[in-house]
């Protein structure tokens, strides 16, 4: 079985302050960590079990520039057999749209059953690229897995429809699938596994290389752009309703219907 | 003159209420413009959800209604609706943020060879253009992006607009759906959570966390809600207390399980990390009940309570029931 997972390296927002970069348009990465965006090391799992039931090649893909050669390590050390690194300074600047037409220029020409993606990234919270790959690819898709199965040429897939409406789908291969929380848990990677796959080739592949035009990615391919990042104002702290736990709830109660939540 | 194309959603027969509110933010679009709005829904019995939905103060309504659409399917829906779209001459798409529009919205603009602003909390048509805007960096910032390519297409935070009506009724058209373009087969439906009020729509959310210290003491936080009275409330989850096995999933709230906004929110035993205030960080009231008075909770909540969610929490329960009852 050919497997493909499509991650991202993504700042680790859980402690950090944000600032926002001089150009307004991105954050001052001086002082953030990056790592695997979370629901793509929900992908990769899945990846590395399908082909630990099944045998098979899973193929790590990301864009981005050097930097980015840390989580497809990462995702090496997990089980995945080998990577590319899409870079070129033409995709910068990409849109979900652009990133998208990026991977499905690349997987195109590799082999596939399963193209797997996180569901959303922890960034920039779009949740685009899996919808739009499976559309330019042209196979099924199943969004926000939490259960995952590969039977003879199909795969069932768990996901939420709507508020608590959860069902089984099936859908034939290849198909591309997008992980949510939940679908599995990823398995520990030491600094010992990532050494073990530090002489790995990472294969790049410039636009170029995938016979795309310069223009019909990065910015230049993107349908939306963006014009800027705000910070919210720092907000005032609760107002805390002091007294007797009866006159706590009173006053709770009163302050909630003049807002007129109740 | 730009014509905007909503996508509705109906379950079981009934319109989801996101919707109307899709349809208000669609109607604030076309209106400068003189262009029309056009409702399109798909699935199968639809006439009682486009009666509800020509009365929205849509334009017209077009139903995609056959037995090949009663179940949602990504691949056969997202092609129904681009050719909508297409026909429509749309400017602009929406639908709401649900788990529905996340899976369908990305595919129907890539079908269109056009981008997507998903979990938008506005939208604009602004000098000959769409702009949106939403939150990003698990809510630390908010973006603000303009469309550079035609449609525009959003998806929108659910109870961030208010839900539309009183319209008088616009046409209905019915398209039957090609069977052929289904490509995934619904095998099982676990009717996890039916009858219960989904968590993105609900007016009020209560949520607890590891403060509740045990799976049975989610009965705290099911109590409250219920005081609201049926179809008001739902109960939402900690990450901690759903990787705990103690609620399922379906109700986690944050950054990685649902982005809600009611109008009331109530986060109980929940420290307030990040990951969870990304999840609820937009709604408009929030309280937080936590015996930590040093919780970030407090940072971004409106009103706190410093106590004992045990004690607390049933005083509130019953300070509600008697104003929503009289008991």
């Amino acid at each position: 079985m050919d497997i493909i997972v499509c991650i991202k390296r993504v700042p680790d927002l859980a402690e950090a302050g944000l600032e926002i970069a001089a150009d307004g348009r991105g954050l001052r990465t001086e002082d953030l960590d990056f790592d695997i965006n979370e629901w793509d090391d929900y992908a990769v799992e899945a990846a590395v079990r399908l082909k630990e039931q099944h045998g098979g090649v899973v193929t790590a893909i990301t864009v981005g520039d050097e930097d980015a050669e840390e989580v497809l390590r990462r995702a090496l050390a997990m089980g995945a057999d080998q990577a590319i690194l899409l870079d070129d300074a033409a995709f910068a600047g990409a849109d979900p749209f652009a990133i998208a037409t990026a991977l499905h220029a690349c997987i195109r020409s590799l082999p596939f059953d399963v193209v797997l993606c996180g569901a959303v990234t922890s960034d920039g919270a779009s949740g685009q690229v899996g919808g739009m790959l499976a559309a330019l690819l042209d196979v099924p898709q199943v969004a926000l897995a939490t259960g995952l199965e590969v039977d003879g040429g199909r795969a069932r897939v768990r996901h939420e429809v709507e508020g608590g409406l959860e069902r089984e789908v099936e859908v034939a291969l290849p198909c591309l699938i997008t992980a949510q929380s939940g679908l599995n848990q990823p398995r520990y990677v030491s600094i010992r596994g990532i050494r073990k796959v530090a002489d790995v080739a990472i294969a790049a592949r410039s636009a170029g290389d995938l016979g795309l035009a310069a223009t019909a990615v990065g910015e230049a391919g993107s349908r939306v752009r963006l014009e800027g990042l705000l910070l919210p104002p720092a907000g005032k702290r609760a107002e805390i309703l002091e007294g007797s736990l009866d006159a706590a709830v009173a006053t709770l109660v009163e302050r909630l219907r003049e807002r007129g939540g109740l | 003159m730009s014509n905007v194309v909503v996508v509705a959603e109906v379950r079981g027969g009934l319109l989801k209420r996101p919707s109307l509110e899709a349809v208000t933010a669609a109607l604030q679009l076309a209106g400068p413009s003189g262009g029309k709005v056009v409702a399109i829904a798909c699935g199968a019995g639809l006439d009682a959800a486009c009666a509800e939905l020509g009365k929205s103060g849509v334009h017209q309504v077009v139903a995609l209604d056959g037995a090949p659409f009663a179940s949602y399917s990504g691949d056969g829906y997202a092609k129904a609706v681009a050719e909508q779209v297409r026909a429509a001459g749309a400017g602009a798409v929406l639908m709401a943020h649900t788990a529905m529009g996340k899976d369908l919205l990305p595919r129907v603009s890539a079908l269109l060879g056009t981008g997507i602003v998903t979990d938008a909390i506005a939208v604009a048509a602004q000098d000959g253009s769409f702009t949106a805007r939403k939150p990003v960096f698990a809510g630390k910032a908010t973006m603000t992006v303009r469309a550079v390519a035609a449609p525009f297409v959003a998806t929108l935070r659910p109870n961030t607009w208010a839900p539309a009506g009183g319209g008088v009724p616009a046409p209905v058209t019915k398209v039957a759906p090609a069977p052929g373009d289904l490509l995934a087969v619904v095998r099982e439906v676990v009717a996890q959570g039916g009858g219960r009020t989904p968590l993105q729509e609900a007016k009020v959310v209560v949520a607890g966390g590891r403060g509740l210290k045990e799976a049975q003491h989610f009965k705290l936080i099911e109590d409250l809600a219920a005081a609201f009275g049926p179809g008001v409330a739902a109960v939402g989850a900690s990450r901690a207390v759903v990787d705990a096995g103690w609620r399922p999933h379906s109700e986690q709230v944050g950054q990685t399980g649902k982005v809600v906004s009611p109008p009331l929110y109530f986060a109980i035993g929940i420290s307030g990390a990040i990951q969870h205030v990304a999840g609820m960080r937009t709604a408009r009231t929030i309280v937080a009940i936590n015996k930590d008075g040093d919780a970030p909770i407090f940072k971004i909540a409106d009103y706190g309570i410093v106590g004992d969610a045990f004690e607390v929490v049933p005083a509130l329960t019953a300070a509600i029931a008697e104003l929503k009852h009289g008991r």
